[in-house]
């Protein structure tokens, strides 16, 4: 019998690897590398400093932004991490109803649906209520946000319950524990890591996120990325590359705890 | 005895096409302090019966009562049955002692009674040393233990097992089936145990229902199923048999006398419920059965395969109409073995053993 078709013996496999492992990582590594520039370029090396890191330390801009960036994600993952968890309950703990396909794709509709869309529609919308209701504070970037981190939250939490033996909760409810007891006693304390992976996949989505925060926001609400995209029109200083350099360490922290957590067994 | 479960015309349906029929009107009374079975085939229907009395499954049609009391309109956590799971279902994130006491801390039981109860539970299941551990930390046997223990511990008066010995290997299953036997016994709690091992089912049951294809086929103790078979599926489903034909020329209530292949005639019990005429199925156990000199024979044959089991020997002869007839015959060191393939046997059995078959 012939040996079972694997693509890593394939030619060129290993060439076209690196290739792409290059391409992708190079320039996330040139980015970091610059970040410690003693000079003002972002593309001639001078020498080693922490003199950007400092710098954007002590910008004030930075800060408000980091603050308002950090309070709206913070919010934004609680509430779509509070939504798909009870999304992923009606659409895994319930019988079979008619339209569930369509109510999943509803769910996952800020995945499918053109993101610059959803921006002008929530700029429409909102510039409605503004104008009727006179507030302008960030609810309107909570709530946006709070929005489109629903189907990062809910996939992990959905695929956590899916994955979760039945027979558990059947045997609560055989031991006399009503729905929500059976819920908070043997649901909720299986399921915590994969809603600790959805809120911490809301959260960096959220902190991330240009498009619809750049549409959504008042004056004066810049939000970490909004921000280095505003300063890019102006003059360009390894302090972003600094500023992207914290981003993608929190993010790379974040994609290893979702990974860990996602192996945590049942 | 009184009734503890009422089951009558039970009947479920799962809609498809075809619909699949799980359970056709099924009717059982189970009585107060009984180790009853439901024996049977994957998909026969028994786990489905099992799971509509906890009230995860609901009947398409019929009635299910315990003690009166109509179960149908209670959700699962407000029946008072307990359920032993396939797979213990035992919760991973708490302890041992915590999971036996998880039923009476949903009843809202005090602290000090829980605490006691539990460490009861524990000296029955022989867990106490255990008490502390994880669940994942103990062995499948220690697991099943606490499964039992866990259902027990709130005192149900109907305890519901859904093939709990089936994950367990040889030796294990057989000191659990004692254990099991023991434990109904000494607390008094009718037992609903749901398994395809009919050994299982024979020696640890009180009474046995027989099931096949949604079906109830027959219903009574060990002895009545294995002795005697309602039908051929019975017969075929628990133990060993071998099917003769015969006929049928004198009825006499429950015995008739049968007109063997060979000529011969012998006296034969009838099962309850059939028409005894004409042509008809006999069933002989083989262990029931003689072999010896053709000439002293019912049937004769010639000898086939002769099988040595240890403790007995199983001597297949193949019959002058065609059919195979099995006799196992137990060993003896004294007894020196009397004949060997090829040669031409005779097969008797007494008067009265064999079984006529309702179908």
């Amino acid at each position: 019998m012939s040996k079972a078709f694997n693509i890593s013996r394939q030619n060129g496999f290993t060439t076209i690897a690196i290739t792409c492992f290059v391409l992708l990582y190079l320039p996330i590594v040139l980015l970091v590398v610059y970040s410690f520039n003693s000079g003002p370029s972002v593309a001639i090396w001078e020498g080693f400093s922490w003199r950007w890191y400092q710098s954007a330390w002590e910008n004030d801009q930075v800060q408000e932004a980091t603050v308002r960036s950090l309070v709206i994600a913070l919010w934004a993952s609680a509430i779509s991490t509070t939504c798909a968890v009870l999304a992923a309950l009606a659409t895994t703990r319930t019988r079979k109803f008619k339209g569930q396909g369509a109510v999943f794709a509803m769910i996952n509709q800020p995945l499918m649906v053109p993101e610059i869309v959803t921006a002008v529609a929530l700029l429409i919308f909102f510039a409605m209520i503004k104008v009727s209701t006179g507030y302008t504070g960030l609810a309107y970037l909570i709530v946006a946000h709070s929005a489109f981190c629903i189907p990062f939250a809910y996939l992990p939490i959905r695929a956590r319950l899916q994955g979760m033996d039945l027979s558990l909760e059947q045997a609560a409810a055989d031991l006399y524990a009503t729905p929500f007891k059976v819920f908070r006693r043997v649901t909720l304390p299986q399921l915590w890591p994969g809603i600790l992976a959805g809120a911490m996949l809301a959260f960096v989505i959220s902190l991330d996120d240009v498009v619809i925060t750049e549409f959504v926001k008042s004056a004066g609400q810049d939000t970490l990325p909004t921000y280095m995209l505003g300063q890019l029109r102006r003059v360009v200083t390894p302090e972003v590359n600094a500023i992207s350099t914290v981003l993608f360490g929190i993010s790379v922290t974040f994609v290893i705890a979702f990974t860990v957590l996602g192996k945590i067994k049942n | 005895m009184a009734t503890a479960i009422s089951v009558r015309n039970l009947r479920k349906v799962y809609p498809g096409q075809p619909p699949v029929v799980a359970l056709a009107d099924a009717s059982i009374d189970i009585k107060d302090n009984e180790f009853f079975t439901l024996l049977g085939p994957s998909g026969c229907g028994k786990t489905t019966l099992l799971r509509m009395i906890a009230g995860f499954e609901h009947p398409t049609a019929g009635s299910l009562t315990m003690h009166g009391e109509n179960l149908l309109d209670l959700p699962p956590y407000k029946r008072p049955v307990n359920t032993v799971f396939q797979s213990y279902a035992l919760f991973p994130h708490l302890t041992v002692a915590q999971n036996i006491g998880f039923g009476l801390e949903m009843l809202g039981k005090p602290k000090a009674e829980i605490r006691q109860t539990v460490d009861e539970m524990m000296a029955l299941v022989k867990m106490t040393e255990m008490a502390d551990r994880q669940t994942g930390q103990i062995s499948g046997g220690q697991q099943q233990r606490v499964a039992l223990a866990r259902a027990l511990a709130p005192k149900p008066r109907v305890l519901l097992l859904d093939e709990p010995l089936s994950a367990l290997d040889f030796k294990l299953r057989k000191d659990m089936q004692l254990e099991l036997k023991r434990l109904q016994k000494e607390t008094g709690i009718t037992f609903v145990f749901v398994t395809h091992d009919q050994e299982e089912a024979l020696t640890m049951s009180d009474r046995i229902a027989v099931m096949s294809a949604g079906e109830i086929r027959q219903i009574g103790n060990p002895r009545q199923i294995y002795d005697q078979p309602a039908e051929r599926f019975v017969a075929d489903f628990i133990g060993d048999t071998n099917f003769l034909p015969a006929e049928v020329i004198d009825t006499k209530g429950q015995t008739v006398t049968i007109r063997l292949s060979s000529g011969k005639e012998i006296a034969a019990r009838a099962a309850e419920g059939g028409s005894h005429k004409g042509k008809v199925t006999l069933a002989v156990r083989p262990e029931h059965a003689n072999i010896g000199p053709e000439a002293d024979g019912l049937l004769g044959g010639t000898l086939g395969e002769v099988v040595y089991f240890g403790t007995d020997t199983h001597y297949h002869v193949a019959l002058e109409d065609g059919t195979g007839f099995v006799v196992r015959q137990q060993n003896r060191p004294d007894a020196a073995a009397q004949f060997s393939t090829g040669d031409r046997v005779g097969v008797h059995f007494a008067p009265g053993i064999g079984q006529v078959l309702k179908d």
